[in-house]
């Protein structure tokens, strides 16, 4: 008897895990998936590679060749109000982003994964609570929270990216609660829990493993997100300070040469747009693949 | 209905009660000493403790806490350490500004989106269904405060079609009257026939209401595609279609009338999130609204107008989302009836 209801157990659970698989095979086919991957590598192998792609530091600023234009010289995007080589600027900025990106969802992930895992596998009181609290902080909305947090700590990179995952938290704690609800109903977690596996085993090793796919959805989302998010607190002085070569900074400190050169204005905007697409594109391409639905 | 109604009301309170309490320790526990903010860098010890006296920051913070509810249940959020004027009454002078820049900001992106997702839909992958997805997902990756650079940029500067900011002309001597400057304009237009008030208030609306549009322009979009597609793949649709009802008949009427709820509560959702996405595109078009003075009043650690400016946007959220829930549960019987 025992050893049948722990083949059940076995077999549901790696079935769940060949789906899993299956469906990062099947991501090959999706060419939005493909296309976002592209673009992140991309920007990542930029983010690493940053002081052999460029001669020009991100900072040196060399007065003499003030705002110059764009593809005419060695300055590809052209140069800044302080004669910062864009490109280079650009490029450094992408380290900025990323870093931004991953730990504000590291943040909200870690805390949230936590919060919806008790929430939803002791239901009851404790997920009242819990459901009621995270119900009260999606009321404010997202950006304000996020703007009022780094206000109140200070304006700082670090600051920014701690109110960016602190405010994501109860959006993250929602989707793993969701998927904790309807794992924990099935055969193989009863099954388990009839041998005498604990509580902790069964959220951390049976459940949470099982109820990922929806998770990591999220988090992809959560990384543009994020980016997306950073840059609008640094346009708004909340984020990295001057001369930090963040995106939302340098297209805030060009707001003022909307009238003489347009590249300083233009290509950190771009530079944010294709990375938020990347991640947008790779997550439209993973709910594709991985949600059920999607694949009858 | 009424069971279903009553039952979220009960939900409202507690809900604004925890906004309220959240908003009230966020702020209160931050660093930073309000009173001397007020009272500048080069204030005494002796008046600044005098100061945090009158304000009643010297108080336990429970009993601070216990005040400010009972007078934000009066509806008295204080007053701004900036100006001295009441918070109340800051919020409700920069109010109209925001109300008719989402308003329209609102009429553009579900009129455009919810046609772009027919049409996406009912064209399922065909280039112009390919381009409005793409044209959509560029839509939602955009930083809204470059966009609207990027528009002052091409149609301010360079073909010098819209002006850069601000609400009307500012040769116009113009006294509001409600607050709304196109329904001043009407009024302008109807008391004496002079269309000035009305063009330039219009003029100044396009370029920030489009901006602000935008990002839930796209996600319409997407979600009338992805909604009505689901309809239109459904057995009452096919059934229309083979008794030869004519196919803008079954789109139009049979389809997407179902295929509207999901759409209800998306573009209900939106309504707090261009309450909140103002504060960005109202800084860049130096629009007077609500964004933009609660940004002023962040920059200035004005903390009992930041305090009230976020109740009250929360409050406005949950009321909107509240109200959407009830639409939505007129319009599906399910929802109610569960």
């Amino acid at each position: 008897m025992n050893t049948e209801i722990k083949e059940i157990a076995i077999e549901e659970g790696s079935e769940k895990n060949s789906l899993f698989r299956e469906a990062f095979f099947q991501l090959k086919d999706n060419k939005s998936a493909i296309i976002g991957f592209i673009i992140i590598v991309g920007f990542i192998l930029m983010a690493f590679l940053a002081p052999w792609l460029t001669p020009f530091e991100p900072n040196s600023q060399d007065i003499s060749i003030r705002k110059a234009p764009p593809f005419v010289s060695s300055h590809i995007l052209g140069t800044d109000d302080l004669g910062r080589d864009l490109l280079t600027r650009i490029i450094y900025g992408s380290r900025i982003s990323l870093v931004i990106g991953t730990i504000s969802v590291g943040i909200s992930l870690t805390f949230g994964i936590f919060i919806g895992l008790i929430s939803g596998f002791y239901g009851g009181w404790v997920d009242r609570i819990v459901m009621r609290f995270i119900d009260i902080m999606l009321a404010i909305p997202y950006v304000l929270l996020t703007i009022v947090i780094v206000a109140l700590l200070g304006p700082s990179l670090v600051n920014a990216m701690i109110a960016i995952g602190v405010s994501q938290i109860p959006q993250y704690a929602r989707v793993v609660r969701a998927s904790v609800l309807a794992e924990k109903e099935n055969d193989y977690i009863t099954a388990e829990r009839s041998l005498g596996a604990s509580n902790s085993e069964l959220m951390f090793k049976s459940i949470l493993p099982n109820s990922i796919a929806p998770i990591f959805v999220q988090a992809t989302l959560g990384v543009g997100n994020a980016i997306l998010s950073s840059a609008a607190l640094s346009f708004l002085g909340l984020g990295a300070q001057p001369p930090t070569s963040e995106w939302g900074l340098m297209i805030a400190s060009s707001r003022e040469f909307v009238t003489s050169a347009w590249w300083i204005v233009t290509f950190p905007g771009v530079a944010v747009l294709l990375t938020v697409l990347g991640f947008n594109l790779l997550a439209d391409g993973l709910r594709d693949v991985l949600d059920p639905r999607m694949k009858d | 209905m009424l069971k279903y109604i009553l039952k979220r009301l009960s939900l409202l309170i507690p809900t604004l009660f925890g906004v309220i309490t959240i908003v009230f320790f966020m702020i209160a526990l931050s660093p930073g000493d309000p009173a001397r903010v007020m009272l500048g860098e080069r204030a005494t010890a002796a008046s600044i403790e005098k100061l945090r006296h009158e304000l009643g920051l010297d108080k336990p913070l429970y009993v601070q806490y216990g005040l400010y509810l009972k007078r934000v249940v009066k509806l008295d959020l204080g007053k701004s350490i900036k100006s001295g004027q009441k918070v109340s009454e800051e919020i409700r002078d920069h109010l109209p500004a925001t109300v008719e820049l989402a308003i329209w900001a609102m009429i553009f992106s579900t009129s455009v989106g919810i046609f772009l997702g027919v049409l996406s839909a009912t064209r399922k992958n065909s280039w112009i269904d390919f381009g409005s997805m793409a044209g959509a997902l560029v839509g939602v990756s955009m930083p809204v405060f470059w966009l609207a650079l990027v528009f002052i940029m091409i149609f301010s500067v360079k073909l010098d079609l819209f002006p850069t900011g601000g609400r009307m002309n500012i040769r116009y001597y113009f006294t509001s009257i409600s607050g709304f400057y196109v329904l001043d304009g009407f009024i302008t237009l109807f008391k004496s026939g002079d269309p000035k008030v009305l063009l330039s208030a219009l003029h100044h609306l396009v370029l920030p209401a489009i901006a602000l549009g935008t990002i839930p322009l796209a996600i319409t979009a997407r979600i009338t595609r992805s909604s009505l597609l689901e309809v239109l793949n459904q057995d009452y649709i096919k059934t229309a279609r083979s008794a030869g009802i004519k196919e803008k008949r079954v789109i139009y009427i049979y389809a997407l009338k179902n295929a509207l709820l999901p759409i209800i509560t998306v573009v209900g959702l939106q309504v707090g999130m261009l309450m909140a996405g103002a504060i960005l595109t109202e800084t860049v078009f130096s629009w007077p609204g609500i964004g933009k003075w609660l940004y002023h009043a962040i920059e200035a650690r004005d903390y009992p107008a930041v305090q009230g400016g976020i109740i009250f946007i929360s409050i406005t959220f949950v009321l909107i989302n509240l109200l959407v829930d009830i639409l939505y549960s007129v319009v599906n019987p399910k929802i109610r009836l569960s």
